[in-house]
């Protein structure tokens, strides 16, 4: 029943809840152990541009990001150089082209306090002064690396020489350190590429107590204790990876035990534990509660449970159940073992093994799905339902850059695809269906209003896509603007909901030729024939540009099998094999005739009506 | 400096330099260990630290030269 590995492995204390203590000492077996393998993972470039000293902050994101599936590689300020390795020239910088810059700075790097004696207009002339001195940083990064940046914000100050007045009064650095935080979120909320680490959550969630180690400040000029540092570290890649799409997106659940208190089999819908009657029955629709916020955010949730259906159902007409059975896009209550009922929820929901977030009560239950489907996030939940909110809220597995309109709609587009399957089975003829469907699309180049869905969608797009090249929102935005790329996306719509975005293509265009770089869908819309609108309108934009010949490649991987025979479906013909895959070309006829036949074009899809930009 | 101490530090030792055959004396510095860096001499004093339950004050971390110097003052700080 041990959850533990039983040879010297040391890979699991790097997952949540941390066990700080083992995880500093074994740091450098847990590298060790992570390294081999990690040969095939994707690089990333991250620039540590440090306000103290870094050097355990950098190994302890080495390790978390390892762990990640991501090979992480570093470059790492001066001490205290943030400042000025990142503003003036810096070759070697330069050269190392960072995918993410962090600021990892600290209330010690803030420039100048207000004094007691200033007046309020000397107090916003620091402000001001602290805060254009950083905008005008990251601006200035920003244009010159190109890349992400996350910034940490402020800790609060562990000092307070006017006590508690020191949050009220202007002159307070309480007070003056809260002003500065909301004027770096509202940088961020103006600003795609750049992010916030909080570390004033985080150090309040972990205590000032532990977060600061006045010995370590003075003799080694770390301004983060030892034991906050895991933390920080785990933190930042949560954030960093969200970044590309690697947020969990499912929740998959069991019910006895796990969402009420007991055995609806035994026990009956009356004597489950549920509501406020008991402390354990007040815990657990606190925790449904929870799993209702989340699902309002755009998780999805699904049950996987060992029960007979009707009793499984029934639990959500008690009626103190926050959740209901609606709530819930798939649902397995059998006697099937939970890995191969998992395994059909995510066909179900057409999602990736590795969205998936796996919650029971039962310890054999998730060393089951540990090792038979390491993709999915197994959380070491325990049996304790006052903690089950906490562990899932403080693992970070649902970091979002931002809140898109994308994440609130995600349950309805699921829900509206189930309507469209139970359609799909009154028809004959598949044509007639797509037909009845009433679908319509809107192409056309990237504009700014979407770069955040492209870059996401480039991001986690496994099954549909042709190249899975990986592209940061910055990356997606310099490749709109360049003059030789030609750069696609498509949205449907039809009469059971809108589907939003869901295909994107990035082609080079030079010497006459089409190189098609990246073209990939959201598996959402499989078999709609959206793929033919998309061909369409390359073609034509093809056309205007005078190219005579279209280039694709197909590059295997272990997810994309769906799309082998994609550039064959399209009347490609097979040129050659290279290093990575194939390649497959296209010589546009002079009198080429559009094929789309079900997909009515329209200019722009109504965003107001189709709920795009608004909760639904 | 008692045995019992000098083995639990060979423990931490071997964990923190993630080297299994490390033997440790009086005598030991960070010339004879080719990790013992600066940095990593911070995950050992941490490492020591929760080990023994013990926490070094500033002016000590810095005098800290060999494992005889680290065990005396182990001892008299956790009053093994």
């Amino acid at each position: 029943m041990s959850n533990k590995p039983s040879h010297d492995s040391f890979t699991h204390l790097t997952d949540f809840p941390l066990d700080i203590n083992n995880l500093m000492k074994k740091k450098m077996s847990i590298r060790k152990e992570l390294l081999q393998g990690s040969a095939e993972y994707p690089l990333k470039k991250i620039a540590i541009m440090g306000g103290s000293t870094t050097a355990e902050i950098k190994d302890m994101i080495e390790i978390f990001m390892l762990r990640s599936g991501v090979k992480p590689l570093f470059y790492e300020s001066q001490f205290n150089a943030y400042y000025e390795e990142s503003y003036f020239e810096n070759p070697t910088l330069e050269a190392f082209k960072p995918d993410i810059i962090y600021f990892c700075t600290t209330n010690v790097n803030i420039n100048e306090y207000p004094s007691v004696k200033d007046t309020e207009a000397e107090v916003q002339a620091k402000l001001d002064a602290q805060i254009n001195r950083l905008t005008d940083l990251w601006d200035r990064v920003y244009k010159k690396y190109n890349c992400t940046i996350i910034q940490n914000n402020f800790e609060l100050p562990y000092h307070r020489e006017l006590g508690n007045l020191d949050s009220v009064s202007l002159n307070g650095r309480v007070n003056y350190i809260l002003r500065l935080n909301a004027a770096l979120a509202n940088f961020k909320r103006e600003h795609s590429y750049f992010h916030i680490l909080d570390i004033c959550y985080l150090s309040s969630y972990i205590g000032l107590k532990e977060w600061f180690d006045n010995a370590f400040w003075y003799a080694y000029k770390y301004a983060v204790s030892f034991t906050a540092i895991p933390y920080l570290a785990y933190y930042f890649v949560k954030v960093a990876l969200s970044l590309y799409g690697q947020s969990k997106k499912c929740i998959v659940l069991d019910l006895d035990n796990t969402l009420w208190g007991g055995t609806i089999a035994d026990d009956g819908i009356e004597k489950i534990q549920l509501g406020e009657e008991t402390p354990v029955g007040e815990a657990y629709r606190d925790f449904q509660k929870y799993l209702k916020s989340l699902k309002e955010r755009g998780i999805m949730l699904a049950v996987c449970s060992k029960n007979d259906l009707n009793l499984a159902e029934e639990g959500f007409q008690h009626p103190d159940s926050i959740l209901k059975r609606d709530d819930f896009l798939s649902f397995k209550a059998n006697w099937e073992p939970k890995n191969e009922n998992i395994v059909k929820i995510a066909q179900e929901l057409n999602i990736d093994l590795s969205s998936i977030v796996f919650i029971d009560d039962n310890p054999a239950e998730r060393q089951l799905i540990r090792s038979q489907l390491p993709d999915v996030l197994v959380v070491e939940i325990g049996s304790d339902v006052g903690q089950f909110k906490n562990i899932l809220d403080k693992g970070g597995w649902f970091e979002i850059p931002a809140l898109s309109a994308e994440d609130l709609n995600r349950n309805k587009f699921y829900e509206d695809n189930q309507k469209r399957t139970a359609q799909a089975a009154e028809f004959k003829d598949y044509g007639d269906y797509l037909n009845s469907l009433e679908m319509q699309a809107e192409v056309g180049s990237f504009n700014d209003f979407y770069m955040e869905r492209i870059s996401l969608l480039i991001n986690k797009t496994n099954q549909f896509n042709l190249t899975t090249r990986r592209y940061s929102q910055t990356e997606v935005e310099a490749m709109a603007h360049r003059a030789d790329s030609l750069t696609l996306y498509g949205r449907l719509k039809d009469k059971f909901g809108d589907n939003g975005l869901v295909t994107v293509v990035i082609a080079n265009v030079k010497n006459n030729e089409c190189h098609i770089d990246t073209w990939l869908m959201s598996c959402r819309v499989l078999k709609r024939t959206m793929e033919i609108v998309i061909l369409d309108f390359l073609i034509e934009a093809c056309r205007e540009r005078g190219v005579k010949k279209i280039f694709g490649y197909y590059y295997p991987t272990a997810k994309n099998g769906l799309v082998a025979n994609h550039y064959a479906d399209m009347g490609f013909t097979f040129a050659r094999k290279d290093l990575e895959g194939s390649i497959w070309q296209y010589e546009i006829p002079n009198n080429y005739q559009k094929k789309n036949k079900h997909i009515k074009l329209v200019e722009s899809i109504d965003v107001s009506k189709a709920g795009i930009g608004e909760r639904s | 400096m008692k045995s019992e101490t000098l083995n639990r530090m060979k423990e931490i030792f071997r964990d923190v330099f993630d080297d299994q055959t490390i033997e440790l004396s009086a005598e030991t510095s960070a010339k004879d260990i080719d990790t013992w860096d600066s940095f990593n001499h911070i995950n050992l004093i941490i490492s020591m630290e929760q080990a023994f339950k013990i926490k070094f004050d500033i002016s000590e971390l810095s005098s800290l030269k060999n494992v005889g110097e680290m065990a005396a003052l182990i001892e008299r700080k956790s009053g093994a």
